[in-house]
Order: structure tokens, then C-alpha cells, then sequence
């Protein structure tokens, strides 16, 4: 069989050249062998020159290649106010589900605070019978839990909810996602330690920034599965995650997981903070606005390809993306080649964690001609990640939080990727 | 155990499998009142002082104009004052006249949070001050009114009927 009829014998599960996820799970793509258009260069006529000087030693903290340095968070800032804004995770740069902590998402309201770990120190007061104060060496001494999650603004890709398809890349439109490795104190041990009073059904969490960021969080969240996160993919939390502690709370919207995290005030109501009532709150179509919409939504985005790449003329590829629920874990993704008109299911790295970002992979023998690629997440409680037309149906397009469409891109004639709303 | 268990799996989970080791230090409520300055709006532990609009207006000229406009009309930062009616437009205007719901909570992040470039340098007297002339400037108080611990949680917000929780407490197995 020659390579083009091998091609050609490939299960089509979907329009517009979509394949059998099993291509890339079984070894099928060696039939294809050489089929890609990236074909090796020639093999050199000499030992190359690594092959002919010792290398660089060992050193005592590693750092990427330079020839990656181009691999970078884009940063916008609010004017005036260098330190207020958000940098965005080049998602279209990253594999797997990890991302490393260099290149986490990030979002301030008045800059990064140097804070000394011997001086810092989280208090537990309110509605507790002991108000307690604990050090960070204290909270080191506490048993921990280690658990791989994503945490997502929930501005997060808001731009298209413009009337223009904004023309970003992957990470440039939805970058203020990221997953991590998060370690710490589950804070329910803390609250025991402080007694919380049947009264206490919230919480104020307070962060030792000049913002002096505070939210309110519902006591069954804090008792769940909420912990004091110490740790970020093995080592202590960047300073822009929080160190020396942050709230870290599955699922819930990026802004509630406080950073710098200096009190825990135990109430019986919210305390009604600026970011939850003027800012992180829903304004609706009909002039009224919901408050506490807290977990993020079942979304996806297909990294590769994606917004402002190019394809390298037709052939084989991989589809591959990502795809996170603050409500569970992922089910499965759909994937479509034409525009929504078929989708077929990706297949998915395992192990499939629950609120974790979920690496989908989807085979597609692009022809050569205009494209339209979908991805469509499901989570475990059957939701169904919505058409960009559906959600602002129902949500109108004056809404800043929680858009969660279905992302297109379109393949244009001669390989341009760009945004696109169907 | 047993009063723990109804509580639901995953709280057992954590409570069963892991015991702190007691290293909290008591706090003493001098030492809580000293971390303790957020406002709810029942406004419990706003602190003593009071201010106008007039007086705001002053602080506001000198502190707060440069990010925030004449007036709070906006630019280069957010616009505080304004907006009324405009929720259900295709570009709704957001302030704190037109959409805050809480009162106590401007005062709670002013003194937070402003000025940007130097957050917890206002008094007391200043932070009730500038509160009072953002609220007169949105029409939501008289300009002569006196805001301090007991008539600022008072003040109704425009626009405070218009909020819904979107939040249930979890059904308890």
C-alpha cells in the first residue's frame, strides 16, 4: 500500500477530513510515515559539534533553553497603573496540562507585594471560639494535600464577546487559564482548630496586597476542598501566585482564590467586598445582575492549530487542545472540521482529573481548502459547553465574566489561522 | 464523629484523615481589632469619624482626580459617577451611582485600596469624606449629609434591588 492509499483507507469520523481518534492512539500513524510535510533535513555529513566538547555543568537552578525565550506571557497593564492588569498564558505554546509556573496566568490590582515569609502570618477570627494566628513555619507543619487544577479568570476570554472576532492568538483570547500542581493546608483543618460558630456561613479571605484584595467565600466551599496552597508544581508559590500562601479554591473563579493571603474573618453574611458586587458580578440583558456565580463553566479551545499560526500546507495533523470545568471533570470533546456542522470525539490524555485542564487529540487530513475548526467540551454533569449564539442569547453581550462559547478558528486558502465567530 | 459525618463525604474525608498539630497562636482582641477594618453592610465595624461632601470634595481634588476625572467622570481609570439608567443598554456604564448596591462598601475600599499610589494614608474623617461626595455627586445623598458609622449603612443604593445570588449552600447528604 502506498502512502496516499493508506491515507485514504483512514477512517473519516467527520466532515471536512476529521479521522479516527485511534490514529494517534494505537500506532496507526506509522502507516503514515513520512506522509508529513516537515520531512527531517538531510542527515548531516559530519558528527555534529556537540558530539565534540563536553557540555555545560550542572547548575543549582535550571532554566529553559534561550532558543525558547520567545515563549512568553503577554502582559497588558492598566494605564498609569503598571501593576494593576493581567499577563496571559501563550496556551498555543504549551503541551500537556501543566503549565509551568513561569508562564502562569496572572492578575493584579495594585502590583506583586515582597513579602518575608518570617514575618507573615494568616489570622482566623470572626465567628470561631479561639481567634488564631498561625506563622508560616506553623502552616508547614500541617498535613497537606497535593492536587492538579486549573485556576481561570473569569474575565477569561471576554474578548470575544466583542462584535469583532478579536484577531489574537490562543493565549492572547483565553491565556488567563492555567493548571498547576497546588500543595497546601486543607483549610478546614484551620477552621476546626479555630472552632467555627454555627452562625459562620461565609468567610472574608484578605490579601496582604496594597489592593487589599478580599473576597467572600461560602463555609461549604472552605470546608470541601479548599486549602491554604503553599506549594505550585513542587516549589514554594511564585510571588505573583501569592507566597507565601494563596487561597486556593477547585473550580471557583480566579478572583476568589486570594493571594497573599493575611486573614480569614468568619461571618454569617458576605461582606459584600468591591470585587464581588461592583466587578465580579453578572449584569444581565434585563438590567439585573447576579452575584456569586462562582464556579467556571465547561469550556475548551483548540490550541494547535490556532490564532495567528500558519499551517504548513495540506497533509496530516493533529488537533489538539484543551479543555477544563470547574464543575467536575471532563466527559469528552467534540471536534469539528466544517464549521459545527459534524463533530466527532477527540481522544483524551489520561488520567482525565476533575477540575483540571484536560488534554483533547483529534487526527484531521487537512485538503487544503477554508476551514472551520470547533472544539466542544462536556463535563461530567452533562453540560455542554454553548455556541457563542446560545450564550448571548441568553446573556446578552454586555456581560465581562464567565464566557465560556465554543472557540473557532478559521483555516483560510494557503493555511492563515485566524478567529472567527460561525 | 458521628455529627461531623452528616456533614457530607468530602468534610469527613478531610476531617477523619488529618489532625492539625495545634500550632495556632491565640489571638488577643487587641490584636484582632488591629487586622480586622472590613466593612459589611450592616457597616459593624465602621470606624469613629464623619465627613461631607464638602470636605470629600477636597481630598477627592487633591488625591483622586488625576485617575478618576473631574467629578468622577473617568479616565484614564474607572468612572464613579454616572450611568443611571443605562444597565440594559449595549454599553451599560457601570458606577457607583448607577450600580453598586452597597454604600458601606465604597467607604470599606477606598480605605483599602486608595489612593492607588498610597493605599491606607487616609484618616478616617477623609475616607467618610470622599464617600459622602461620591454619593452627593451621584445624587444619592444631599450634598449637606453627614457620613459616619451610623448613617452611612443607611444610605440605599439606586441600584441595590437589582442584585440575585446566584449561590446555594449544597444539599447535605
Amino acid at each position: 500500500m502506498t502512502k496516499r492509499e493508506a491515507l485514504d483507507s483512514l477512517e473519516q469520523v467527520a466532515g471536512n477530513g476529521l479521522l479516527h481518534r485511534r490514529l494517534f492512539l494505537r500506532g496507526g500513524a506509522g502507516a503514515l510515515a513520512g506522509a508529513t510535510l516537515l520531512s527531517a533535513r538531510a542527515a548531516p555529513p559530519e558528527t555534529p559539534s556537540t558530539m565534540k566538547t563536553p557540555g555545560t555543568p550542572m547548575r543549582a537552578y535550571g532554566e529553559r533553553s534561550p532558543r525558547e525565550a520567545s515563549v512568553q506571557r503577554a502582559v497588558g497593564a492598566t494605564p498609569g497603573a503598571a501593576g494593576t492588569g493581567s499577563s496571559r498564558t501563550p496556551l498555543e505554546s504549551l503541551e500537556g496540562i501543566i503549565t509551568p509556573s513561569s508562564l502562569h496566568f496572572e492578575r493584579h490590582h495594585n502590583g506583586v507585594p515582597d513579602i518575608d515569609p518570617e514575618q507573615h502570618q494568616v489570622l482566623i477570627h470572626g465567628l470561631v471560639e479561639r481567634p488564631l494566628i498561625f506563622s508560616m513555619a506553623a502552616l508547614a507543619r500541617y498535613p497537606m494535600v497535593s492536587r492538579i487544577q486549573f485556576l481561570e479568570c473569569s474575565g477569561n476570554s471576554a474578548g470575544n464577546n466583542n462584535a469583532e472576532a478579536p484577531q489574537q492568538t490562543a493565549g492572547g483570547i483565553h491565556g488567563l487559564v492555567s493548571c498547576s500542581d497546588w500543595a497546601g493546608v486543607p483549610l478546614a483543618v484551620l477552621l476546626d482548630e479555630a472552632g467555627v460558630k454555627p452562625e459562620g456561613k461565609w468567610l472574608l479571605a484578605e490579601g496582604a496586597d496594597a489592593a487589599g484584595m478580599s473576597r467572600s467565600v461560602p463555609m461549604a466551599k472552605a470546608m470541601d476542598d479548599a486549602i491554604l496552597a503553599l506549594y505550585q508544581n513542587g516549589e514554594r508559590i511564585r510571588p505573583e501566585q501569592g507566597y507565601p500562601v494563596r487561597l486556593f479554591l477547585p473550580g471557583y473563579e480566579g478572583n476568589m482564590n486570594v493571594k497573599w493571603l493575611r486573614r480569614i474573618k468568619v461571618t454569617a453574611e458576605p461582606t459584600m467586598t468591591k470585587d464581588e458586587t461592583s466587578k465580579y458580578s453578572d449584569l444581565q440583558p434585563n438590567g439585573r445582575s447576579l452575584l456569586f456565580t462562582f464556579p467556571m463553566e465547561v469550556k475548551s479551545v483548540i490550541t494547535s492549530p490556532s490564532g495567528m499560526q500558519n499551517m504548513q500546507g495540506p497533509g496530516l495533523y493533529q488537533v489538539s487542545g484543551v479543555a477544563w470545568s470547574g464543575f467536575g471533570r471532563i466527559r469528552r470533546v467534540e471536534v469539528s472540521a466544517d464549521g459545527g456542522k459534524t463533530f466527532a470525539e477527540a481522544a483524551l490524555d489520561g488520567p482525565v482529573l476533575p477540575q483540571a485542564l484536560t488534554r483533547f487529540r483529534m487526527p484531521w487530513r487537512w485538503d487544503g481548502a477554508p476551514s472551520v475548526l470547533m472544539s466542544r467540551a462536556v463535563d461530567e454533569t452533562g453540560a455542554v459547553q454553548p455556541t457563542r449564539a446560545a450564550l448571548i442569547a441568553t446573556r446578552g453581550t454586555a456581560f465581562r465574566y464567565h464566557y465560556n462559547a465554543i472557540q473557532s478558528w478559521s483555516v483560510a486558502q494557503g493555511g492563515a489561522v485566524s478567529n472567527f465567530y460561525v | 464523629m458521628l455529627v461531623v459525618a452528616a456533614l457530607g463525604a468530602a468534610w469527613i474525608q478531610v476531617a477523619a484523615a488529618q489532625e492539625g498539630p495545634g500550632l495556632g497562636v491565640p489571638a488577643t482582641p487587641e490584636q484582632v481589632a488591629g487586622w480586622d477594618d472590613s466593612i459589611g453592610p450592616d457597616g459593624a465595624n465602621l470606624p469613629r469619624g464623619s465627613g461631607t461632601a464638602a470636605a470629600g470634595k477636597i481630598v477627592y481634588e487633591g488625591k483622586c482626580l488625576a485617575c478618576h476625572g473631574v467629578e468622577g467622570a473617568g479616565r484614564p481609570n474607572d468612572q464613579l459617577v454616572g450611568g443611571q439608567g443605562t444597565l440594559k443598554d449595549a454599553a451599560p456604564i457601570r458606577t457607583i451611582g448607577s450600580y453598586w448596591p452597597y454604600a458601606t462598601t465604597v467607604f470599606d475600599y477606598v480605605r483599602r485600596a486608595m489612593p492607588y499610589v498610597a493605599p491606607h494614608s487616609l484618616t478616617a474623617d477623609e475616607t467618610y469624606a470622599v464617600t459622602a461626595y461620591l454619593l452627593a455627586l451621584n445624587g444619592v445623598i444631599a450634598q449637606d449629609a453627614v457620613m459616619d458609622a451610623t448613617s452611612l449603612p443607611k444610605v440605599v443604593m439606586p441600584n441595590r434591588a437589582n442584585f440575585d445570588s446566584a449561590y446555594r449552600e449544597p444539599r447535605r447528604r
